[in-house]
């Protein structure tokens, strides 16, 4: 496989907004207007905008996440990579067979039975017939709905409809694959079918370009990731810093000229910093802070959020200090340390950091920062969940 | 992974594979297993109920013939003239390629507007879907060419030479459909209101056609039913299977240069126009 890869090199996307003609009724008045009256362009122009503006980046046997909020061009950007859309500006590469999981199912014709389907979609994203019956036996098996195979799809639900486009899409076996948030659909269970999947093929060096509003599904596929805003890229390399960053956007640091962090770090209770942790393990988190304001009756406080967004947990100062205050004058430093026993499983978690006063408005924060830190839990095979609540077990004859 | 140092050789391949995409007829070489699966898709959508698949393929043909009597009953009052029997045999030969062409129009132009959400999310070369259409409502013409061997036979019509014209009367019509299909599915999805003007046209465009009358019945103006391609390739169809009389060889060329000429044209427009599909439809 090798050279398979990706690249996009200042890629500008413009669409226009707004009606189009699209229809002849329309188009020949306004034909018949623009003779006669002369000038009917500046309009037209003013009514386009760009949903990518100078986007670059190279992926070769990797995966890369792009994320960004609605409308900051993921979508699009998937679109100029598998052919569907060319851009005005820049150059795209695609080196390798591609497959995209943009839309699952995209082809399937409700009348026709799952096994029809099958080889319909299959031949839609690429594959040859005789490919498709090699691995059709492989296909079913996957999709887990081999009673229903010979029923028509229109009597499927959708997590059926979306399990068979998954399946067939799994086995094109890409070099370059394309994921556009499409794992929303389908149970846990599945949903867990299918990361194994992806992580499969990227362990075997396929390019992974992987869409996705689930930070968390985004931390433990991807190793670097591109941050979108209104088609701009704002941050391009890890994925830790990118999903950082991407928080950034709904909680913004209030007043950040208030406090400054100058270091923060994450370690084990033995000292040694990294940010891949066991469940159960002990870890400290130090943040050295200092004041650009005088601070009266403030308290430090720490979160951890999953990486979709969910708050797991939260402390502070107050609560484990016995009220006992931050109070520092302007330009002076303290160091702010929590110790915790790290008692998540499998995933990413951010470790977020606020500080508060008694006397502002609660809510309103001194400081914020969603994410100072990222820490990665091993999986852990004894259970599944958030949570590691150390579980044993006893069996009883008799 | 290389950000900045890229080897030549994957520059290269990179660079081959951007050539591969472009090129619009090595793509329906790659993706012939889809051209075959969406023709056999639109066959057995078709076809499901088996006795209603089989009443559309001739039911058009059979229409067609039954106005047509109508208007050679209108005529022979007219002028005095007996029906006679092979005159209604070349209509109905002449029928069955009339109701193909339409069909093939009809569902081409539609084909990719109705197949919108898989030109906007996956990529594959655009021209399978109108020339699937095209191949689809062949399969129709089959039947009803059979049905209408069966009858020519028990009619006691009888082969000639000019039979061997069939054939390549078939190729021109082909890449006659297959060009205006091309053209008409990619206007119909920048501009929506064309599928109404080819309704228009394909309804009136048999009285344009010699399909009712030959061109010879117009007298001295016969030849302006011969400018439309589709005359001489008709008249040739309805000399070679009934009529046994020769067949005029400068107006198949001509037909054949129209039909040439528009399929290149048409390929050229779609290709050039293909890249804005996503957006505009």
């Amino acid at each position: 496989m090798g050279h398979s890869g990706i690249q996009f090199s200042g890629v500008w996307k413009k669409f226009a907004r707004g009606e189009k003609f699209d229809s002849l009724r329309d188009l020949i008045p306004s034909l018949v207007k623009y003779v006669v009256t002369g000038n009917h362009r500046g309009d037209l122009k003013a009514r386009e905008f760009w949903a990518l503006k100078d986007v670059s980046f190279d992926v070769q046997g990797q995966a890369m996440a792009l994320i960004g909020p609605n409308g900051s061009g993921k979508s699009t950007a998937l679109k100029l990579l598998s052919g569907i859309l060319k851009p005005d500006r820049g150059d795209v590469h695609v080196h390798g067979r591609l497959g995209a999981l943009i839309e699952l199912g995209a082809g399937f014709h409700p009348d026709l039975t799952g096994r029809e389907n099958i080889y319909l979609n299959g031949t839609i994203l690429g594959m040859k017939k005789a490919e498709i019956t090699r691995k059709f036996d492989e296909i079913v098996e996957f999709s887990g709905i081999s009673e229903f195979i010979d029923t028509p799809v229109k009597r499927y639900s959708s997590g059926m409809y979306a399990r068979l486009g998954f399946s067939v899409a799994a086995h094109i076996d890409p070099e370059v694959l394309l994921v556009d948030e499409v794992l929303s659909v389908g149970d846990y269970h599945f949903q867990q079918k299918c990361f194994d999947k992806m992580r499969d093929f990227v362990r075997r060096g396929t390019t992974l370009v992987f869409v996705s509003h689930n930070m968390a599904a985004v931390g433990s596929l991807c190793k670097t990731a591109l941050l979108l805003k209104h088609g701009v890229p704002v941050f391009q390399g890890d994925v830790a810093g990118a999903i950082q960053k991407y928080y950034s956007f709904y909680e913004e640091e209030t007043s950040n000229d208030n406090v400054e962090l100058v270091d923060v770090r994450l370690s084990s209770t033995s000292g040694e910093e990294r940010e891949v942790f066991e469940p159960g393990e002990g870890v400290v988190l130090e943040v050295k802070l200092k004041a650009l304001q005088d601070l009266h009756n403030a308290h430090a406080a720490l979160l951890i959020h999953t990486a979709d967004g969910q708050l797991v947990f939260d402390t502070a100062t107050s609560r484990l200090l016995d009220n006992r205050p931050l109070e520092m004058k302007k330009g002076k430093s303290a160091t702010v340390k929590f110790a915790l026993d790290m008692n998540l499983r499998s995933g990413v978690f951010l470790l977020g950091f606020n500080i508060s006063s008694d006397i502002v408005v609660p809510g309103q924060y001194i400081y914020y920062n969603g994410c100072v830190k990222r820490v990665v839990m091993t999986r852990e095979q004894k259970a599944n969940g958030i949570v590691h609540l150390n579980p044993r077990a006893e069996l009883t004859f008799g | 992974m290389s950000a900045t140092t890229q080897s030549p050789m994957v520059t290269t391949a990179l660079a081959q594979a951007a050539a591969e995409r472009g090129s619009q007829q090595e793509g329906i070489l790659r993706y012939k297993d889809l051209l075959l699966m969406l023709i056999w898709r639109d066959i057995k959508i078709r076809y499901k109920q088996s006795i209603m698949g089989f009443f559309w393929a001739v039911l058009m043909p059979i229409l067609i013939v039954g106005s047509g009597l109508i208007v050679m009953v209108v005529f022979s009052t007219i002028s005095g003239h007996p029906i006679n029997k092979l005159d209604v045999l070349s209509v109905a030969a002449k029928a069955v390629p009339w109701a193909f062409f339409v069909g093939a129009i009809r569902f081409g132009t539609n084909s990719l507007v109705a197949n919108k959400e898989l030109v906007t999310k996956i990529y594959f070369p655009r021209a399978i879907m109108p020339l699937a259409s095209v191949l689809a409502s062949f399969f129709d013409f089959v039947i009803a060419e059979a049905v209408l061997a069966l009858v020519l036979v028990i009619a006691r019509v009888g082969v000639s030479i000019q039979l061997l014209w069939f054939p390549v009367l078939l190729l021109v019509l082909m890449i006659f459909t297959a060009g205006l299909s091309l053209l008409l599915a990619c206007a119909n999805l920048f501009f929506r209101d064309v599928k109404y003007l080819v309704e228009v046209v394909l309804t009136y465009g048999i009285f344009f056609t010699p399909v009712f009358y030959s061109a010879g019945k117009l007298g001295k103006l016969g030849w302006i039913l011969m400018l439309n391609p589709l005359g001489p390739i008709l008249e040739g169809m309805g000399n070679a299977l009934v009529l046994h009389q020769p067949l005029a060889v400068n107006w198949l060329l001509y037909a054949a240069a129209w039909s040439v000429a528009l399929f290149l044209v048409a390929w050229k427009i779609f290709d050039k126009s293909e890249a804005a599909f996503a957006e505009a439809i």
